[in-house]
C-alpha cells in the first residue's frame, strides 16, 4: 500500500476565482533561448534570506557558470556568472522590487564567447548518493524555488523528519504566466529527473505533480516522461483550473485535503513543495554540474509584439526580454514583474530578471482594470466568499485602515497570500491587498522595534550590573585598605601581591606603548594635537549658541547613570 | 442568635487569615506598572527624559512623579501608547526634552579615532568596541542611536547618519484613503 493510494480523490479549497487566463498567446510557439545580453546587472539578493557575498573583483573575468557571489549563511543562496565576461562593477542599481530601490548588484559586460567555466563534476549515480551531498550540490549550484517564492531549495530539502510527500507544482494558475507550461512540454523528461532527485534527497516515499487541467499538452508530455522513467510512486496528478490553485497551501488542499495550520509549514504535515522549473534545474545542477544561470520567463500582454516564452539569462535587463520578444506596441501601458493577480508594476524597465521571475507582463491601457477611485466598503461579504485562505477580508480591512494592526494580526493577516482574489471581486474596487502589505509592514517593523529594544534593554541592564560590580569591588579594596593602613611594605607584600599582581599587568602594556608613540609617531601626535584644538574652536562656537544649554543638561544625567 | 455570631465571626476570623497568608504567600515583586512602561518605552537610553535610562524614568511615570511627554526617541505614537496605557488624555511631546528625529545609528570616522575610550564609556548599551589607542567602531545592530557617544569625543569624529531605506527594511506604504 503506497502512499499515493489514498490520494485517489480531490478536495477543493474555499474561494477562488476563474479570473480569464489569457495565457494562448504566448503558450502557442516552443521557448526560444535568447543568447546573452551585453550587460547584465545582478542582484546579490534574488533570493529570500540573507545576500550573497561576492566573491570577484571587478576587471575579473569569469566563465558562465563560475561563482560570482557565494551564499552568506544557512538561509541565503550561492550566485553564478550567467555567461563569460567581465566584471565591471559591484554598485547600487535599482532592482525588480515594489519599491523601485536600488540595491547592490554585480554588473558583468558580456563576451561573445559565451563559454562555460570550469564546474563541478556530474554527479553520476545520484541514487547512491547521500542526501547531505545532493544538498550540498543544489546549494552550491545557487538554485532557489523558481516558481515565484525564490526561497533557497536546498533548505526546504533538508526537512527533518523526512516527508512522506513531495508535491512538484505545476499548477501555474496565475492569469498571463507561461513559463511553467512551456517547461514541461518541452524538457519533461529533466522535469521527471528532477523530482526523482528531490525525492531521493528528502527521503519522501511517493511524489505528485500537480498540473492544472487547462494545460492538457504539458501533462500529456509529462505522463509520457513519468511512464519511460519507470518510476513508482510518482504520478501526475490533473487538478481543476482554478485561481490560486498553485498557492502551496492551495494545492496541498486540494490533493491531499488536509490544511497546513496556521503560521505552520507543509513540512508539519510531512509534505514539501517544489516547483518543476525548480526540478528541472535541481536535475541539471546534479547531471552536468551546471548551476542556475538562466530561466524560462513569460513576456506577454498587449503591450508586447510577440508575447512568447523566453529561455533568458538571469540578470537579464528587462528591456532586452521585451526588445527581444518585438518591442513595445503602441497599446503599451503598464509593465509589470510578475502576473497581473500577484506581480508589481515596474517603474523602469532597465532592472534585471532575477531567479524568482516568472513573467514580464507588459499590459495595454485597457486590458487590466485600472485602479479606478475607490468607493466604501458595503459590507456586501463577496471577499469572504472569494478568499483562498478562509479569512474575512473586510475586518481585516477595517482593522488595517483604523491602522489596528495588532487587531488584523490576531485576525490571521499573516496567512494572507495577497492573491489579490478580494479586491478582484470587491465592487467598491478597494485596493485591499494594499491595506494587507501596509499592515504586514507595519507588524513586522513593530516586531524588529521590540526585538531592538529587548536587546537594548538587556545590554543596558548588563552593562550596570557590570558597573556596580566594580564600584562594589573598589569600595572593598578601599576598605581593606583603611582597615590595614600599615605602609610597610613587609607587612603589606603577601596581601597586596594578588592586587597588585593584575594592576602591574594591566599598567606594562601601557608603559611599553606610551614611549612608542613619541618616537615613532610624531606627526601622529601633531596632528591629534590639531584634531583636539579644531575640536575645541568648535565647541567654544557652539557653546555660545543657546542650544549649548541642552547638550550640557544631558551630561550630567549621563553621569549620573554611571554613578 | 448565638449560633449566628459565632458563625460569622468564626468565618470572619478565617477569612481575614487566608486574606493575611495570600499577601505574604502572593506578594508581587517589584512594579508591575513600571515593568509595562518600560515595555512602551524605546529602550534608547538616551537619557533626554532627565533620567539614568529607560527604566528610571518607567518608574517616576508609575510613581506619579513625571509627565509621559518626556520621551522623544519614543515620538507622540509612544506618548499615545503610554497614555492607552495609563488611562489618561494624550498630549505632545514637550519638546523642552528633544524633539522626535527618524531613527538614526552612530558612525564614527575610522580615520580620525585616536582612540581615547570616551564614547566607550559613555555608551549606555556597550555598542562601541575598541581600546585605548586604538581605533573604535560602533556595533550597527546594537545601537540605539542616543548621541551620548557623540559629545564626549574630543575630536568630533562620530556623527549621526539615519537608517537607509532599502529594500530589505522597505515597508509598503498606506494606500490613499478610500
Amino acid at each position: 500500500m503506497g502512499v499515493l493510494d489514498p490520494l485517489v480523490r480531490l478536495w477543493r479549497f474555499n474561494g477562488g476565482l476563474h479570473p480569464p487566463t489569457r495565457k494562448a498567446p504566448s503558450n502557442a510557439q516552443p521557448a526560444r533561448a535568447l543568447p546573452p545580453p551585453p550587460r547584465l546587472l545582478l542582484p546579490l539578493t534574488q533570493h529570500v534570506g540573507a545576500a550573497a557575498r561576492p566573491v570577484v573583483n571587478p576587471g575579473q573575468h569569469v566563465g558562465r557558470g563560475e561563482l560570482l557571489a557565494a551564499a552568506d549563511g544557512y538561509v541565503s543562496a550561492a550566485l553564478h556568472a550567467p555567461t563569460s565576461g567581465t566584471v565591471v562593477a559591484l554598485e547600487a542599481r535599482p532592482i525588480a522590487h515594489p519599491s523601485g530601490l536600488s540595491a547592490p548588484c554585480l554588473v558583468l559586460d558580456a563576451d561573445d564567447a559565451d563559454a562555460w567555466g570550469a564546474l563541478p563534476a556530474p554527479l553520476a549515480d545520484w541514487r547512491t548518493a547521500a542526501a547531505a551531498e545532493i544538498r550540498r550540490r543544489v546549494r552550491e549550484a545557487g538554485i532557489v524555488g523558481l516558481g515565484g517564492a525564490a526561497f533557497p531549495t536546498a533548505v526546504k530539502l533538508a526537512a527533518e523528519p523526512p516527508p512522506n510527500l513531495l508535491i512538484v507544482n505545476g499548477a501555474e494558475c496565475e492569469p498571463y504566466i507561461t513559463c511553467d507550461d512551456r517547461l514541461m512540454r518541452e524538457r519533461a523528461a529533466a522535469i521527471v529527473g528532477g523530482v526523482l532527485i528531490l525525492r531521493h534527497a528528502l527521503g519522501a516515499a511517493a511524489a505528485l505533480v500537480a498540473i492544472e487541467d487547462d494545460k492538457p499538452e504539458a501533462l500529456a508530455a509529462m505522463r509520457a516522461a513519468v511512464a519511460a522513467s519507470g518510476a513508482a510512486e510518482l504520478r501526475v496528478q490533473a487538478v481543476p483550473t482554478r485561481y490560486p490553485s498553485g498557492g502551496e497551501r492551495q494545492l496541498i488542499r486540494v490533493l491531499t485535503g488536509r490544511e497546513v495550520p496556521s503560521g505552520g509549514l507543509p513540512a508539519e504535515l510531512g509534505i514539501v513543495c517544489q516547483n518543476v522549473a525548480t526540478a528541472a534545474a535541481v536535475f541539471e545542477a546534479i547531471t552536468t554540474g551546471r548551476p542556475l544561470t538562466a530561466r524560462y520567463v513569460t513576456v506577454t500582454g498587449a503591450g508586447v509584439h510577440t508575447p512568447q516564452v523566453v529561455e533568458a539569462r538571469i540578470g537579464t535587463p528587462v528591456a532586452d526580454l521585451v526588445a527581444a520578444c518585438g518591442g513595445y506596441t503602441a497599446a503599451a501601458a503598464r509593465l509589470i514583474y510578475g502576473g497581473p493577480m500577484m506581480g508589481f508594476a515596474l517603474a523602469d524597465d532597465g532592472v534585471p530578471l532575477g531567479k524568482g521571475g516568472n513573467c514580464i507582463l507588459v499590459a495595454g491601457a485597457t486590458e487590466l482594470a485600472p485602479p479606478a477611485p475607490a468607493l466604501p466598503c458595503i459590507r456586501c461579504g463577496d471577499c469572504v466568499r472569494a478568499c483562498p485562505a478562509d479569512l474575512l477580508p473586510q475586518q481585516l480591512y477595517w482593522h488595517a485602515r483604523a491602522r489596528e494592526f495588532e487587531r488584523a494580526g490576531e485576525l490571521g493577516l499573516f496567512d494572507c497570500i495577497e492573491c489579490g482574489c478580494c479586491a478582484a471581486v470587491c465592487p467598491s474596487r478597494l485596493p485591499l491587498v494594499q491595506y494587507y502589505r501596509h499592515a504586514k509592514g507595519e507588524l513586522l517593523a513593530a516586531e524588529r522595534e521590540r526585538h531592538k529594544a529587548d536587546l537594548a534593554r538587556e545590554r543596558h541592564g548588563a552593562r550596570q550590573a557590570r558597573q556596580a560590580r566594580e564600584e562594589a569591588e573598589r569600595a572593598a579594596r578601599l576598605a581593606a585598605k583603611k582597615a590595614h593602613p600599615a605602609p610597610a611594605p613587609e607587612a603589606a607584600a603577601p596581601a597586596a601581591a594578588t592586587a597588585t599582581a593584575p594592576a602591574s599587568v594591566a599598567t606594562a602594556p601601557t608603559a611599553a606603548a606610551s614611549p612608542a608613540p613619541t618616537t615613532t609617531d610624531d606627526p601622529r601626535q601633531a596632528a591629534i594635537a590639531a584634531a583636539l584644538a579644531r575640536a575645541q574652536a568648535r565647541r567654544a562656537r557652539a557653546a555660545a549658541d543657546a542650544t549649548a544649554g541642552t547638550s550640557t543638561d544631558a551630561a550630567p544625567g549621563d553621569d549620573d547613570g554611571r554613578g | 442568635m448565638l449560633v449566628a455570631i459565632v458563625a460569622l465571626t468564626l468565618l470572619a476570623g478565617l477569612s481575614g487569615l487566608l486574606l493575611g497568608y495570600a499577601a505574604v504567600r502572593f506578594r508581587v515583586e517589584g512594579d508591575p506598572l513600571a515593568d509595562k512602561i518600560d515595555a512602551v518605552l524605546p529602550q534608547t537610553q538616551c537619557g533626554q527624559c532627565g533620567f539614568a535610562g529607560c527604566r528610571p524614568y518607567a518608574e517616576a511615570i508609575a510613581a506619579g512623579a513625571a509627565d509621559i511627554d518626556r520621551c522623544p526617541p519614543g515620538g507622540q505614537a509612544g506618548v499615545e501608547a503610554l497614555a492607552a496605557l495609563l488611562g489618561v488624555e494624550p498630549k505632545p511631546l514637550d519638546t523642552a526634552h528633544g524633539v522626535e528625529k527618524p531613527p538614526q545609528l552612530a558612525v564614527i570616522d575610522e580615520t580620525q579615532c585616536i582612540g581615547c575610550t570616551l564614547c566607550i564609556q559613555a555608551c549606555p548599551v556597550d555598542a562601541i568596541v575598541g581600546a585605548a589607542k586604538h581605533m573604535h567602531t560602533v556595533i550597527a545592530q546594537e545601537c540605539t542611536g542616543c548621541e551620548l557617544c557623540v559629545a564626549p569625543c574630543p575630536v568630533d569624529c562620530i556623527h549621526m547618519v539615519p537608517i537607509a531605506t532599502t529594500p530589505a527594511n522597505w515597508a509598503w506604504p498606506a494606500p490613499r484613503a478610500a
